[in-house]
């Protein structure tokens, strides 16, 4: 656990950097501090580890004050991932990500295993390995970065703003690395962003931060979404926080249907008797093996022939017990249906999830949000 | 005199190691001597003096005003100067040069060191380096390709400036042009000349094939 206990930072011409932060970040999550420019964040990081002492409060790492401990060797016992990489250029992607266990006087061989090890696990080719930073692109390097900071298996890693200078998709696909690194490391971490949907995707707990170093709020991502405590949260928060907040509830208040599918093979007659059986305008058509292909309506059903002779209207799918209701909701839109499918890990389909219950999930939300016990559980 | 060839090969032959002071052989030896240890004295002056302007900002400023100065300074007089405390030794000429090398040398480590992102000394600080072993792998490792851009500057003017030393007698090869003059007799300048060029040349090559070998990180900076 690191505690931060009423620490200020205060520069010597009066700015406030940091304003008696009270924050605990509990082991084996991911705190993310957001926040404008000036709010303080990478301050408060850069604190941990001290490459900024505190002004006035201390830092407690499971107990322990900081500032008792000799800066280099604190270091070498935090991870610390800094935005564009920062990795050495004379130095190759192995011996790069062996500069801590360098550091702390392992043998070169053990080091570079251990390296190896992690060049691997951070999903880059051993052939990296012998290559220069300057031969691997943004995305390669911001792996590399995480892999350095893992390499002596510090209980608590520092990240400061590690994806900003990767485009969009590369930083979408290391946003998910890192939360399937984490389900297996466990590490304490703490991560600096101005992305407050960076925050919300990857924070079990998000600490908002205003400018003058002042913490606004500090709550799971859902209770954010659903509860800001101030204007100034609700504004950084921005647009679609009711959407987004459907994120983080899962599928389980869904009902399914199960009678709304037709295989391709089907006689349109049979498909409109079938229609008028279940009372539905819309029918989900599924291949041999049970996956969707497509919505058909049954008023625009020709005279005769099979379903392989329609042209069917695209749809959306849903992975039942894995999605959240947001993606639900997303794949319900992307039908003329308005319907969502949903399928199970192998694609089949599991069932249809209609607009009635659909409008239920969303009511059933929408109350919740509103519940002052959920908000103050958080 | 008119009708001599610009070349008397027999001189050449006859001058070339006679296993006396004065030969072309020994001549070549000495001037290897003064440059290598003019260039060695330079650096090892300015690698202290470019991380002390470093460490302390301030300090840059004035010092490469007084190492501009002393640049601008004729190598004939301030050898003439030293004489007296000097004498008539190698250290004359040796002095002066590496006093220039300092002055080039001086803005190439400040530069090189200077020039390493903002972002890898942070991530140096927060692996856990301390300041020296920062200093030594880090700052001064990437700071390599300016330094040695600026040695090859240093290589190849101290290589041709020794020869000025000759007018107090401690030249190397450059004691062939006072020789030339004096005697009116061509062959030994141009000797001179020639085995001057080579050698800046080679200097010039290993000092290439150094880098090469040292910063094969640095092809993505020379290439762009």
């Amino acid at each position: 656990m690191i505690t931060f206990d009423g620490v200020t930072k205060r520069y010597g011409d009066g700015t406030v950097a940091v304003d008696h932060l009270q924050l605990e970040m509990a082991t084996g999550e991911i705190t993310v501090l957001v926040g404008p420019s000036g709010c303080g964040k990478t301050t408060s990081l850069r604190m941990i580890n001290r490459m900024i002492d505190a002004s006035e409060g201390q830092i407690l790492l499971d107990g322990v004050d900081v500032r008792t401990i000799d800066p280099p060797t604190l270091r070498r016992g935090i991870g610390y991932v800094i935005q564009q990489a920062g990795l050495f250029p004379h130095r190759t992607i192995v011996d790069n990500i062996a500069t801590v266990p360098f550091l702390l006087g392992w043998n070169r061989k053990k080091a570079r295993d251990r390296a190896m090890e992690l060049l691997e696990r951070v999903g880059l080719r051993p052939e990296m390995a012998s290559r220069y930073p300057f031969q691997l692109s943004g995305g390669q390097q911001q792996r590399v970065g995480v892999a350095r900071a893992l390499a002596a298996d510090p209980p608590v890693l520092l990240m400061d703003e590690p994806f900003s200078a990767v485009d969009p998709v590369v930083r979408t696909s290391l946003q998910e690395e890192l939360l399937r690194l984490q389900s297996e490391l466990n590490k304490t971490i703490v991560f600096v962003t101005h992305d407050i949907d960076e925050a919300i995707t990857l924070g079990d707990r998000v600490a908002v931060l205003r400018v003058g170093g002042k913490l606004a709020q500090y709550a799971e991502p859902a209770t954010l979404l659903s509860d800001p405590a101030d204007d100034f949260v609700r504004e950084f928060l921005g647009q679609d926080r009711g959407i987004r907040r459907l994120s983080f509830i899962d599928d389980s208040g869904l009902r399914l249907r199960s009678d709304l599918t037709v295989p391709v093979a089907d006689e349109v007659t049979a498909v409109a008797a079938t229609a008028a059986a279940v009372e539905s305008p819309w029918l989900a058509v599924v291949d041999e093996e049970n996956r969707p292909i497509g919505w058909v309506a049954a008023a625009d059903l020709p005279a005769a022939g099979t379903l392989r002779d329609v042209r069917l209207l695209s749809h959306g799918t849903f992975v039942r017990g894995k999605d959240s209701l947001r993606t639900a909701l997303d794949a319900a839109l992307l039908s003329p249906s308005g319907c969502a499918i949903a399928v199970d890990g192998d694609g089949r389909v599991a069932g249809v999830a209609t607009r009635e219950s659909l409008d239920e999930a969303m009511a059933l939300a929408a109350s919740a949000t509103f519940d002052p016990k959920d908000a103050a559980d958080g | 005199m008119d009708d001599q060839p610009l070349i008397r090969w027999d001189w050449i032959g006859r001058n070339w190691d006679t296993g006396r002071a004065g030969s072309i052989m020994s001549l070549l030896v000495d001037h290897v001597i003064m440059a290598s240890l003019a260039i060695v004295l330079g650096l090892v002056i300015a690698l202290p003096m470019g991380i002390a302007c470093v460490r302390w900002r301030w300090l840059y400023q004035p010092t490469s005003g007084v190492m501009n100065v002393i640049y601008a300074l004729p190598s004939l007089p301030v050898f003439m100067f030293l004489l007296p405390v000097t004498g008539l030794e190698r250290a004359t000429v040796i002095i002066p040069l590496g006093v220039y090398a300092v002055a080039v040398l001086v803005p190439a480590v400040v530069d090189g060191i200077t020039a390493v992102p903002d972002h890898v000394r942070q991530s140096a600080v927060a692996m856990g380096f301390n300041p020296l072993r920062r200093l030594l792998q880090i700052e001064l490792a990437l700071a390599v390709p300016v330094v040695l851009a600026g040695l090859r500057v240093v290589a190849v003017s101290s290589i041709s400036l020794v020869s000025v030393g000759a007018l107090i007698g401690q030249g190397g090869l450059g004691n062939l042009f006072t020789d030339a003059f004096k005697r009116d007799f061509l062959t030994p300048a141009i000797v001179g000349i020639v085995l001057i060029i080579a050698m800046a040349l080679i200097a010039d090559g290993l000092l290439i094939f150094l880098q090469r070998v040292l910063t094969p990180w640095a092809k993505a900076r020379r290439s762009t």
